[in-house]
């Protein structure tokens, strides 16, 4: 595989620095070479949070994504204006749409538009919004499977959260299923 | 044995442990607080000592205090922190204690900002204190690496009572890589018959000190401190050839900006352009020897630093004129670009015979 590089970006307490770690978490369960870099700065809660998570079979050269990324997910409107000219030609762009009410302006780019919050709220927790996109990537790149992600949910989150597998599961099915029924034409 | 995700910072701190430090003093600062929080919640479970000192001052003078008693002992801080702890670094040095000191770098001069960056090479590879004294410097590019290097320094320390830096800066200690702990080699250690724990009355006093005022002894001390460093220059250089077999573009970067600079020499490969990396593992002693085992097809050689050029200095004294020597730098928290590297090797290939 090539290397993947996903950006993923919202404001804090998203849950996007953790749905990161998730994934590259996963991958290395699966024997990939992962790196996990956070944006860090003199922010506060609430402020813009981001992070890039890489994901290949050989050794990952520099953590930093610029312009190159092979996929984002987006959780609100200012990642989007960040991030949305960051991603390659025939990429993947995850967007949040219950938070972003824009479309996205390129044709170039495989765009998902999934009302993550929303389904969080009717899952009765709006914090899995974060679960509900990564289910949409996961179905979407085929990186790792739910069950990997799942696995690598226990080693992020810890015995503390594991009453929270299946509420976290099934965000990520709903996600999967969403990705599943967007068509491009 | 298997592998953990973990951020640099508390690889470090993790590494330090499992080299069988119990000891650490430090003071918070950005981007390196991850790795006291570490050691605050990790060293009291293993029967040590977490001291938050009052200053970065106080807390190398306490890791003096350790390693005069001869336990192994940590502390870390970043760039402006590593500065105040100069003085105590000095007199450690002088008075042949081992210690380790992780310095996770971020912008400068002054308070700066918090972004990774390179600017301390002067500092920690020319000996940051006053005095006639050098101590081993390691600069990670992984943290893997960051792993496998603390725990080597720990026996370095050791081995030649020195203090050792380890040299990362925020990216690296902020990012979370893949981590495994295994033992480092095996060296033989010699007893710490110079500790000052209490000679139980069998024994003459242990005195630790830097302070020799009749001047043949303290030259006789610098020449000794002298003879220690020639012996870690011989022995404890590491570095990474990477792609150099057929160079015709050296680049020499260390740290984090290695890595960017594989991904640029990937990229220059691909385009038909041959380009080579020296990584200096060990940025004291400098891998001099490294520039003599440049290939013939060699025409330039290119210095990348996240800083305004500090290496360049000993990428010069290396080279020994034998070929040009040119510099891309970025600062003040400012990262290259692979594509940047790709573009000023294509420069100075253009413009080289």
């Amino acid at each position: 595989m090539a290397t993947e590089k996903v950006i993923m970006a919202g404001f804090g307490g998203q849950g996007i620095m953790s749905a990161g770690q998730l994934l590259a978490y996963a991958g290395m369960l699966k024997d990939k070479e992962v790196s996990w870099l956070p944006s860090y700065g003199p922010e506060m809660r609430g402020g813009a949070a981001n992070c890039a998570v890489m994901i290949s079979d050989s050794p990952i050269g520099s953590p930093i994504i610029i312009n190159d990324a092979t996929s984002a997910i987006i959780m609100n409107l200012p990642s989007l204006d960040k991030f949305e000219n960051s991603v390659v030609e025939d990429g993947v762009l995850i967007v949040n749409s219950s938070l972003v009410k824009r479309k996205v302006s390129r044709d170039d780019i495989r765009v998902y538009y999934i009302k993550a919050t929303d389904i969080a709220n009717e899952l009765g927790n709006s914090r899995v919004a974060n679960m509900v996109l990564l289910g949409a990537y996961i179905e979407i790149t085929k990186i790792v499977g739910i069950d990997t992600a799942l696995e690598a949910f226990k080693k992020v989150y810890g015995p503390s959260k594991e009453h929270l597998l299946p509420l976290n599961k099934k965000a990520l099915e709903i996600g999967a299923a969403e990705a599943r029924q967007t068509n491009f034409k | 044995m298997t592998k953990v995700l973990m951020k640099g910072n508390e690889a470090l701190g993790a590494a330090a442990i499992k080299a069988g430090c119990k000891y650490f003093f430090g003071y918070p600062i950005t981007p390196q607080s991850e790795l006291p929080e570490f050691m605050a919640r990790e060293l009291p479970k293993i029967g040590g000592v977490f001291l938050q000192a009052e200053s970065e001052i106080a807390a190398i003078n306490m890791v003096y205090g350790a390693a005069g008693a001869g336990e192994r002992v940590l502390t870390s801080s970043s760039s402006l922190g590593i500065a105040l702890k100069q003085e105590g670094i000095s007199y450690i040095a002088g008075a042949e204690l081992p210690c380790v000191i992780i310095n996770i770098s971020r912008g400068g001069p002054g308070l700066g900002n918090i972004q990774p960056s390179q600017s301390d090479y002067f500092m920690v590879t020319r000996g940051g204190g006053n005095g006639d004294y050098r101590h081993p410097a390691y600069a990670p590019a992984t943290v893997q690496e960051a792993v496998d290097l603390t725990m080597e320094a720990f026996n370095v320390a050791d081995y030649y009572r020195t203090p050792v830096i380890i040299q990362g800066d925020g990216m690296l200690g902020q990012m979370m890589e893949p981590v495994e702990f295994n033992e480092p080699k095996k060296r033989d250690l010699p007893p710490k018959d110079w500790a000052t724990k209490g000679t139980g009355g069998k024994r003459e006093p242990n005195i630790v000190t830097s302070l020799l005022l009749a001047t043949q002894d303290l030259e006789d001390h610098n020449w000794k401190l002298d003879r220690k460093y020639k012996e870690i220059e011989k022995n404890e250089v590491m570095y990474e050839m990477y792609r150099m077999e057929d160079a015709e573009i050296v680049l020499v970067a260390y740290g984090t900006t290695s890595r960017i600079v594989k991904n640029a020499i990937e990229t220059l490969r691909e385009e038909g352009i041959k380009a080579g990396l020296i990584r200096p593992i060990t940025i004291w002693p400098y891998p001099s020897k490294a520039f003599d085992e440049i290939p013939d097809s060699a025409k330039a050689i290119l210095t990348v630093e996240m800083s305004t050029g500090q290496m360049l200095d000993d990428v010069k004294i290396a080279n020994e004129g034998r070929l040009p020597v040119y510099f891309y730098g970025r600062t003040g928290g400012m990262v290259p670009t692979p594509d940047a590297v790709i573009a000023k090797a294509k420069e100075i290939l253009g413009g080289v015979e």
